[in-house]
């Protein structure tokens, strides 16, 4: 038995190492979950008139969805955000168009289609500096008094939404 | 998964479209590179020195291993602009400090606190110091406590008699 315990050892090791290989280390845990989401009023891409406020989504489960109409990750996921609008199931999506340019954006949202209840318009970036904002695309989910109860770094496909998001929104009752 | 990264890191502008094409990542900054324009020098040299400081001290968010001080992603820049800001509005650099942490989490400083969760983080390594000294002592007791079987005369003598032999 003795004899074969650097031998265990090794295999443990190399475990762990395997593990930590695997690993997807732009996946780091927000600082916000359990936490109030930041607040800000910001002007809406399309509407300079209009402006959003995330006390406008107070009291309902929403998704703030961080994108930019150059981001080639945020076209994979488009198209599932797009199904979610049109399902009337899930909860609304806030599309946060992050330093880039209203005018690409709404461009972009005309030819390909909208999923976004709104699109305020964060040019400075300062907004997703207050977010903990790493890249593009980044999904929040944030509950009825506005605490965010999860991030999702990178785009969301059908699994991502079904194992993670699914039951998260199903246990806020929404 | 790479490919992204390095391009957002400011390599090879010239790799652009290549990289372009592996979508699937999550890319913090404008797809067209855009050269980075002169920047009026700083207006007050102690606040500079002061985010230069503190900057080697933080992670860039974008370029994980690079600190903040040095990456040239666009992200990175904004954060500098940002504890610009917060310098000049008179915060310390503890508050500075506090407000990237509570936006970004522990994983923006190079030296996270030491707490519950990065006890493993910073013991760990003494941990296994400790282990390579106890492996290192049982070898040593084990080679002073060795006893030799017992020999008898005539192994002795056969030993000598070989020693003798002149090859």
């Amino acid at each position: 038995m003795k004899r074969w315990l650097p031998l265990v050892f090794f295999f443990v090791l190399v475990g762990f190492f395997a593990k930590g290989l695997f690993l997807n280390p732009r996946e780091v845990p927000s600082a916000f979950i359990g936490k109030a989401a930041p607040v800000f009023t910001l002007p809406v891409v399309g509407q300079a008139d209009k402006a959003f406020s995330t006390t406008d989504m107070k009291g309902q489960v929403w998704l703030l969805n961080v994108w930019a109409p150059w981001c080639v990750s945020c076209k994979v996921e488009h198209q599932l955000l797009m199904a979610l609008a049109d399902s009337q199931k899930a909860p609304p999506i806030v599309g946060l168009n992050w330093k880039d340019k209203s005018r690409d954006a709404e461009r972009l949202l005309i030819q390909t289609g909208n999923p976004y209840v709104a699109v305020p318009d964060d040019l400075s970036g300062r907004v997703g500096i207050d977010w903990g904002v790493t890249g593009t695309p980044e999904t929040y989910l944030i509950d009825q008094s506005g605490t965010v109860r999860l991030k999702h770094v990178g785009p969301i496909d059908v699994d991502i939404w079904r194992n993670k998001f699914v039951p998260k929104i199903k246990e806020l009752g929404a | 998964m790479t490919a992204p990264i390095l391009k957002r890191c400011g390599y090879a502008t010239v790799l652009a479209l290549s990289l372009h094409l592996s979508a699937g990542a999550n890319e913090p900054t404008q797809a067209v590179p855009t050269a980075p324009t002169a920047q009026p020098l700083f207006a007050d040299a102690a606040i500079e020195s002061r985010l230069m400081l503190l900057s080697r001290e933080l992670r860039c968010v974008v370029c994980q291993n690079e600190a903040l001080s040095e990456s040239p992603a666009e992200l990175a820049g904004d954060m500098r602009k940002e504890i610009r800001e917060l310098m000049k509005a008179g915060k310390t650099d503890q508050e500075v400090l506090d407000f990237l942490t509570s936006r970004y989490g522990d994983f923006v400083l190079f030296r996270p606190p030491f707490k519950p969760l990065t006890y493993l983080l910073w013991i760990g390594p003494f941990v296994f110091l400790g282990f390579g000294v106890l492996i290192w002592f049982m070898a040593l007791r084990a080679r002073r406590t060795f006893k030799s079987a017992p020999v008898s005369s005539e192994q002795i003598a056969a030993a000598a008699r070989l020693l003798e032999e002149k090859p």
